[in-house]
Protein backbone atom coordinates (compact mmCIF):
# COMPACT_ATOMS: atom_id res chain seq x y z
CA UNK A 1 0.00 0.00 0.00
CA UNK A 2 0.98 3.48 -0.55
CA UNK A 3 1.01 5.43 2.61
CA UNK A 4 2.39 8.78 3.94
CA UNK A 5 4.13 9.61 6.63
CA UNK A 6 4.38 12.91 8.60
CA UNK A 7 7.01 13.78 9.97
CA UNK A 8 7.03 16.18 13.34
CA UNK A 9 9.20 19.30 13.18
CA UNK A 10 12.20 18.37 15.09
CA UNK A 11 13.09 14.82 13.24
CA UNK A 12 12.89 16.52 9.56
CA UNK A 13 16.55 17.47 9.96
CA UNK A 14 16.92 13.48 9.53
CA UNK A 15 14.51 13.21 6.41
CA UNK A 16 16.39 15.74 4.55
CA UNK A 17 13.82 18.64 5.39
CA UNK A 18 11.23 16.72 4.27
CA UNK A 19 7.71 17.04 6.26
CA UNK A 20 6.07 13.99 4.74
CA UNK A 21 7.58 10.56 3.24
CA UNK A 22 6.01 8.59 0.99
CA UNK A 23 6.47 4.84 1.02
CA UNK A 24 5.24 1.16 0.47
CA UNK A 25 3.89 -0.64 3.54
CA UNK A 26 1.55 -3.63 4.71
CA UNK A 27 1.39 -2.86 8.29
CA UNK A 28 2.80 0.38 10.75
CA UNK A 29 5.54 -1.55 11.70
CA UNK A 30 6.47 -1.73 7.76
CA UNK A 31 6.16 1.91 6.87
CA UNK A 32 8.50 2.60 10.38
CA UNK A 33 10.85 0.11 9.33
CA UNK A 34 11.09 1.08 5.65
CA UNK A 35 10.90 5.12 7.31
CA UNK A 36 13.88 4.57 9.65
CA UNK A 37 16.12 2.11 7.47
CA UNK A 38 16.21 4.90 4.35
CA UNK A 39 16.68 7.84 7.34
CA UNK A 40 18.43 6.18 9.62
CA UNK A 41 19.11 9.15 12.21
CA UNK A 42 15.08 8.83 13.14
CA UNK A 43 16.02 5.38 14.91
CA UNK A 44 17.42 6.91 17.82
CA UNK A 45 14.78 9.44 18.77
CA UNK A 46 11.86 7.00 18.10
CA UNK A 47 13.03 3.77 19.37
CA UNK A 48 14.86 3.19 22.71
CA UNK A 49 17.91 0.92 23.32
CA UNK A 50 15.33 -2.93 22.84
CA UNK A 51 14.31 -1.81 19.94
CA UNK A 52 11.19 -0.22 21.45
CA UNK A 53 9.11 2.54 20.44
CA UNK A 54 9.62 5.03 23.20
CA UNK A 55 7.26 6.03 25.85
CA UNK A 56 7.00 9.68 24.79
CA UNK A 57 6.54 8.36 20.61
CA UNK A 58 2.90 8.26 19.54
CA UNK A 59 1.78 7.26 15.87
CA UNK A 60 -1.45 8.37 14.72
CA UNK A 61 -3.19 6.19 11.72
CA UNK A 62 -4.94 9.06 10.40
CA UNK A 63 -7.20 10.08 13.35
CA UNK A 64 -6.81 6.49 15.52
CA UNK A 65 -3.68 6.03 17.99
CA UNK A 66 -2.58 2.83 17.16
CA UNK A 67 -2.61 1.77 20.78
CA UNK A 68 -5.97 1.40 20.52
CA UNK A 69 -6.11 -0.54 16.92
CA UNK A 70 -3.71 -3.49 16.54
CA UNK A 71 -0.85 -1.65 17.34
CA UNK A 72 2.09 -1.68 15.48
CA UNK A 73 0.98 -4.38 13.04
CA UNK A 74 -2.34 -2.36 12.27
CA UNK A 75 -2.89 -3.10 8.61
CA UNK A 76 -2.80 -0.04 6.25
CA UNK A 77 -5.10 0.69 3.76
CA UNK A 78 -3.85 2.88 0.35
CA UNK A 79 -3.11 6.50 0.90
CA UNK A 80 -3.59 6.25 4.75
CA UNK A 81 -1.73 8.93 6.66
CA UNK A 82 0.75 8.19 9.66
CA UNK A 83 1.40 10.77 12.10
CA UNK A 84 4.12 10.70 14.29
CA UNK A 85 3.50 12.73 16.99
CA UNK A 86 5.70 13.89 20.05
CA UNK A 87 4.16 13.58 23.88
CA UNK A 88 5.19 16.93 25.10
CA UNK A 89 6.01 15.91 28.86
CA UNK A 90 8.06 17.91 31.65
CA UNK A 91 8.29 19.10 35.35
CA UNK A 92 10.70 20.10 37.72
CA UNK A 93 13.04 18.25 39.96
CA UNK A 94 11.02 16.29 42.80
CA UNK A 95 12.22 17.47 46.05
CA UNK A 96 13.84 15.51 48.38
CA UNK A 97 11.50 14.61 51.33
CA UNK A 98 14.23 13.03 53.28
CA UNK A 99 14.80 14.11 56.34
CA UNK B 1 19.86 29.19 17.11
CA UNK B 2 17.66 32.13 18.95
CA UNK B 3 14.03 32.80 19.87
CA UNK B 4 12.00 35.66 19.04
CA UNK B 5 8.99 36.43 20.03
CA UNK B 6 6.87 39.91 21.23
CA UNK B 7 6.44 41.22 24.91
CA UNK B 8 3.07 40.21 24.11
CA UNK B 9 3.87 36.30 24.10
CA UNK B 10 5.90 36.50 27.05
CA UNK B 11 2.71 38.55 28.96
CA UNK B 12 0.45 35.46 27.62
CA UNK B 13 3.41 33.03 28.96
CA UNK B 14 3.29 35.02 32.63
CA UNK B 15 -0.77 35.30 32.93
CA UNK B 16 -1.27 31.59 31.45
CA UNK B 17 2.12 30.58 34.58
CA UNK B 18 0.15 32.93 37.01
CA UNK B 19 -3.72 31.54 36.71
CA UNK B 20 -2.85 27.67 36.62
CA UNK B 21 -0.65 28.13 40.12
CA UNK B 22 0.45 26.03 41.96
CA UNK B 23 0.05 23.73 39.33
CA UNK B 24 2.56 23.54 36.09
CA UNK B 25 0.80 25.40 32.87
CA UNK B 26 1.55 24.20 29.05
CA UNK B 27 1.09 25.42 25.86
CA UNK B 28 2.72 25.38 22.42
CA UNK B 29 4.70 27.94 20.51
CA UNK B 30 3.77 28.36 16.65
CA UNK B 31 5.78 29.97 14.20
CA UNK B 32 8.40 29.98 11.21
CA UNK B 33 12.21 29.53 10.89
CA UNK B 34 13.73 32.74 9.81
CA UNK B 35 17.25 33.70 9.37
CA UNK B 36 18.39 31.42 11.15
CA UNK B 37 16.34 31.81 14.28
CA UNK B 38 12.33 30.64 15.46
CA UNK B 39 10.11 33.36 15.03
CA UNK B 40 6.91 33.11 17.22
CA UNK B 41 3.97 34.29 15.39
CA UNK B 42 1.44 32.46 17.83
CA UNK B 43 0.50 30.72 20.86
CA UNK B 44 -1.63 27.96 22.27
CA UNK B 45 -2.08 27.27 25.36
CA UNK B 46 -2.84 23.36 26.23
CA UNK B 47 -4.39 21.80 28.59
CA UNK B 48 -2.09 19.80 31.30
CA UNK B 49 -3.46 16.16 30.76
CA UNK B 50 -1.54 15.88 34.51
CA UNK B 51 -5.27 16.55 35.68
CA UNK B 52 -6.42 13.54 33.82
CA UNK B 53 -4.69 10.89 36.02
CA UNK B 54 -5.98 7.69 34.62
CA UNK B 55 -5.52 8.94 30.45
CA UNK B 56 -2.07 10.67 31.52
CA UNK B 57 -1.03 6.94 33.03
CA UNK B 58 -2.11 5.40 29.95
CA UNK B 59 -0.16 7.19 28.07
CA UNK B 60 3.36 8.08 29.52
CA UNK B 61 3.13 6.48 33.22
CA UNK B 62 4.97 8.36 36.35
CA UNK B 63 7.52 6.65 37.29
CA UNK B 64 7.18 7.96 41.37
CA UNK B 65 3.13 8.45 40.75
CA UNK B 66 3.51 9.07 44.54
CA UNK B 67 5.50 12.59 44.40
CA UNK B 68 4.65 13.22 41.09
CA UNK B 69 1.29 15.02 40.01
CA UNK B 70 0.08 17.97 38.07
CA UNK B 71 2.38 20.35 40.46
CA UNK B 72 5.52 19.16 39.30
CA UNK B 73 4.45 17.23 35.89
CA UNK B 74 3.12 18.25 32.52
CA UNK B 75 1.81 16.44 29.64
CA UNK B 76 0.14 17.36 26.47
CA UNK B 77 -2.52 15.16 25.26
CA UNK B 78 -0.71 13.91 21.84
CA UNK B 79 -4.53 14.49 19.92
CA UNK B 80 -3.87 18.18 21.11
CA UNK B 81 -0.30 17.94 19.60
CA UNK B 82 -1.80 16.14 16.35
CA UNK B 83 -4.58 18.95 15.87
CA UNK B 84 -2.66 22.12 16.79
CA UNK B 85 0.49 20.77 14.08
CA UNK B 86 -2.62 20.26 11.78
CA UNK B 87 -3.81 23.62 12.40
CA UNK B 88 -0.27 24.91 12.23
CA UNK B 89 0.41 23.76 8.52
CA UNK B 90 -2.73 24.63 7.16
CA UNK B 91 -1.52 28.34 8.27
CA UNK B 92 1.98 27.92 6.80
CA UNK B 93 3.16 27.68 10.25
CA UNK B 94 4.90 25.09 12.82
CA UNK B 95 5.37 24.31 16.04
CA UNK B 96 8.60 25.64 16.79
CA UNK B 97 8.66 24.50 20.98
CA UNK B 98 6.48 24.28 24.20
CA UNK B 99 6.72 27.11 27.25
CA UNK B 100 6.03 25.51 30.50
CA UNK B 101 5.93 26.91 34.46
CA UNK B 102 8.07 25.86 37.28
CA UNK B 103 5.21 26.36 40.35
CA UNK B 104 7.79 27.73 42.97
CA UNK B 105 11.17 26.34 41.40
CA UNK B 106 13.91 27.98 39.16
CA UNK B 107 13.24 28.61 35.35
CA UNK B 108 15.87 26.09 34.56
CA UNK B 109 15.04 22.74 33.37
CA UNK B 110 15.13 19.61 35.01
CA UNK B 111 16.06 15.89 34.48
CA UNK B 112 12.61 14.93 33.39
CA UNK B 113 12.53 17.96 31.20
CA UNK B 114 15.13 16.81 29.35
CA UNK B 115 14.61 12.85 29.13
CA UNK B 116 11.85 13.87 27.92
CA UNK B 117 12.49 16.37 24.96
CA UNK B 118 13.47 16.26 21.45
CA UNK B 119 15.94 18.40 19.93
CA UNK B 120 15.28 21.07 17.67
CA UNK B 121 12.40 22.30 19.38
CA UNK B 122 12.88 25.67 22.07
CA UNK B 123 11.47 25.17 25.84
CA UNK B 124 10.62 27.62 27.11
CA UNK B 125 10.38 27.85 30.99
CA UNK B 126 8.94 30.45 33.43
CA UNK B 127 9.08 30.34 36.98
CA UNK B 128 5.84 31.06 39.50
CA UNK B 129 7.02 31.84 42.44
CA UNK B 130 4.13 32.07 45.37
CA UNK B 131 1.70 32.72 42.03
CA UNK B 132 3.97 35.31 40.51
CA UNK B 133 5.30 35.32 37.03
CA UNK B 134 9.59 35.52 37.25
CA UNK B 135 12.25 34.68 35.46
CA UNK B 136 11.83 33.00 31.96
CA UNK B 137 14.62 31.27 29.90
CA UNK B 138 14.42 28.91 26.63
CA UNK B 139 16.77 25.69 26.01
CA UNK B 140 17.38 23.23 23.12
CA UNK B 141 18.06 19.73 23.48
CA UNK B 142 21.86 19.09 21.92
CA UNK B 143 21.54 16.66 19.51
CA UNK B 144 23.04 13.18 21.67
CA UNK B 145 20.23 14.23 24.10
CA UNK B 146 23.14 14.53 26.85
CA UNK B 147 22.38 17.78 27.73
CA UNK B 148 20.16 21.39 27.29
CA UNK B 149 21.67 24.19 26.14
CA UNK B 150 19.89 27.71 27.12
CA UNK B 151 19.08 29.57 23.94
CA UNK B 152 19.04 33.51 23.27
CA UNK B 153 16.01 35.07 23.43
CA UNK B 154 15.14 38.18 21.47
CA UNK B 155 11.98 40.22 22.40
CA UNK B 156 11.51 43.35 20.60
CA UNK B 157 14.75 43.53 19.38
CA UNK B 158 15.97 43.48 22.88
CA UNK B 159 18.85 40.45 23.54
CA UNK B 160 17.74 38.29 26.55
CA UNK B 161 20.75 35.82 27.57
CA UNK B 162 20.34 34.67 30.52
CA UNK B 163 16.86 34.89 31.41
CA UNK B 164 14.49 38.19 32.26
CA UNK B 165 11.76 39.03 34.44
CA UNK B 166 8.93 38.61 32.69
CA UNK B 167 6.10 41.70 33.03
CA UNK B 168 7.51 43.97 36.17
CA UNK B 169 10.89 45.01 34.28
CA UNK B 170 9.20 45.49 30.73
CA UNK B 171 6.40 47.13 31.78
CA UNK B 172 7.86 49.48 34.12
CA UNK B 173 10.00 51.03 31.27
CA UNK B 174 7.54 51.20 28.84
Amino acid sequence: MAVKVIIPTPLRQYTEKRDAIELEAGTVAEALAGLTSKYQGLRKHLYNEEGKLRSFVNIYLNDEDIRYLQKDQTPLNENDIISIVPSIAGGQNLQCICS
Amino acid sequence: MALRLTQGHIDSIAAHGAQEYPNECCGAMLGVEVDGAKEVRQLAPLRNLRHDRARAEELLPLSEPEKESEKNRFLIDPEDMLRVERDARKRGLDVVGFYHSHPDHPARPSRYDREHAFPWYSYVIISVEAGKPGTYTSWTLQEDRSEFDQELIEVLGVNVPQGATAIAESRRQG
